[in-house]
């Protein structure tokens, strides 16, 4: 084994890990222990902080267009925000982002 | 067609799976042709998504071994970017927090963006459902994603096989997500916490590690908690 092999193990290992402690912590270590109010207060906005959050840079700057802000993504991640607030459909929310996407991709060539 | 509720948890999860295929698919694909370009054996980049389970992690980790990065900055790098997964697992404990040990484990495993995004979404809207069917939406969400995600890899370390750049799929990503993301907007608290996220996240999409989601998403937490506060206190909070 050389250097390299033993070096990507150890990642491969501490990462398997790693990752299964910081996804197991809370709900494996709390159980069904009760949490303070403020806790509970802050994780109610964990979803609509986090997701919005992990997908606004790759929405303003994609990468495909080497990070430079794109009108069809632009315009594709606006409506589907609107059509999900609107709806509250998981589905048509998707349906109608990808439709713009593919439909100004088209428009504009 | 009459199903128990059990049962129709578990396809209702499964149908709303389906969707996040287009991400991760090629997202699987794209690791396994940067894995094996990295010098990975195919039995290698399978343990590595088998175990690890993590794509962003997983591409962060190839990426610093490609650039020769000492392997304490390899994994610290790629172990910030997998740091969410705790806020999930926090987030997820009132729900879940009640199933046996060995389930939960499982369920810890399987915490992954999508089923964490589609899971808590439902169970927000469905305060009645039971532990039971909970769980067996969570694990019904997973359900197409895993074997796609395994297979994936796979096809990309064997094949090379890569899905053409034109189709646009990188915006799967941010599609499929804001479609979960705008409906749990339900009072001006989720809003505050989404705006506020949204705005420090890119102002801080310098920072390395990817901690600038970090950053923001702890932002965008206590935007929310302080407008719950204050609106409880002029008392327009409307419990939903």
């Amino acid at each position: 084994m050389n250097g390299d092999t033993v070096q990507l193990w150890i990642i491969i290992v501490g990462l398997a890990i790693g990752s299964f402690t910081l996804r197991f912590v809370f709900l494996g270590l709390i159980g069904d222990r009760p949490m303070p109010d403020w806790l509970l207060r802050h994780l109610r906005y964990t979803a609509v902080a986090i997701i919005p959050a992990m997908v606004a840079p790759a929405t303003v700057w994609p990468a495909a267009t080497g990070g430079t802000p794109d009108l069809a993504r632009l315009m594709a991640a606006a409506v589907t925000v609107v059509v999900g607030y609107v709806t509250k459909n998981l589905f048509a929310a998707i349906f109608s982002g990808a439709g713009t996407l593919y439909g100004l991709f088209y428009l504009l060539g | 067609m009459a199903r128990s509720p059990l049962s129709s948890a578990y396809w209702d999860g499964f149908r709303k799976g389906l969707p996040f295929l287009l991400i991760v698919a090629p997202f699987g694909a794209l690791f396994g042709v940067l894995a094996t370009e990295a010098g990975l054996q195919v039995f290698e980049t399978m343990t590595f998504s088998m175990t690890v389970f993590a794509g962003a992690a997983q591409l962060t980790a190839i990426q610093m071994l490609n650039e020769g990065a000492p392997t304490a900055v390899a994994l610290a790098s790629a172990l910030a970017v997998n740091l969410r997964m705790a806020m999930y697992s926090a987030s997820l404990t009132p729900y879940l927090g009640a199933a046996p040990l060995w389930q939960r484990a499982f369920i810890a495993y399987f915490t992954v963006d999508q089923s964490y995004a589609l899971s808590i979404a439902h169970y927000e809207t469905s305060p009645e459902m039971s532990l039971a069917a909970r769980i067996r939406f969570f694990f019904g969400t997973m359900t197409p994603i895993v074997p796609a995600w395994y297979a994936s890899s796979l096809a990309g370390a064997v094949l090379g096989a890569q899905i053409p750049e034109s189709w646009a799929l990188d915006f799967a990503l941010p599609i499929t997500f804001l479609a979960i993301a705008a409906p749990m907007l339900r009072t001006l608290a989720h809003v505050a916490a989404a705006f506020v996220a949204v705005a420090v996240a890119l102002l801080a999409a310098g920072l390395p590690f990817n901690l600038g989601l970090i950053v923001g998403g702890i932002s965008g937490m206590m935007a929310g908690a302080r407008v719950e506060v204050m609106l409880r206190e002029k008392g327009l909070w409307d419990e939903r």
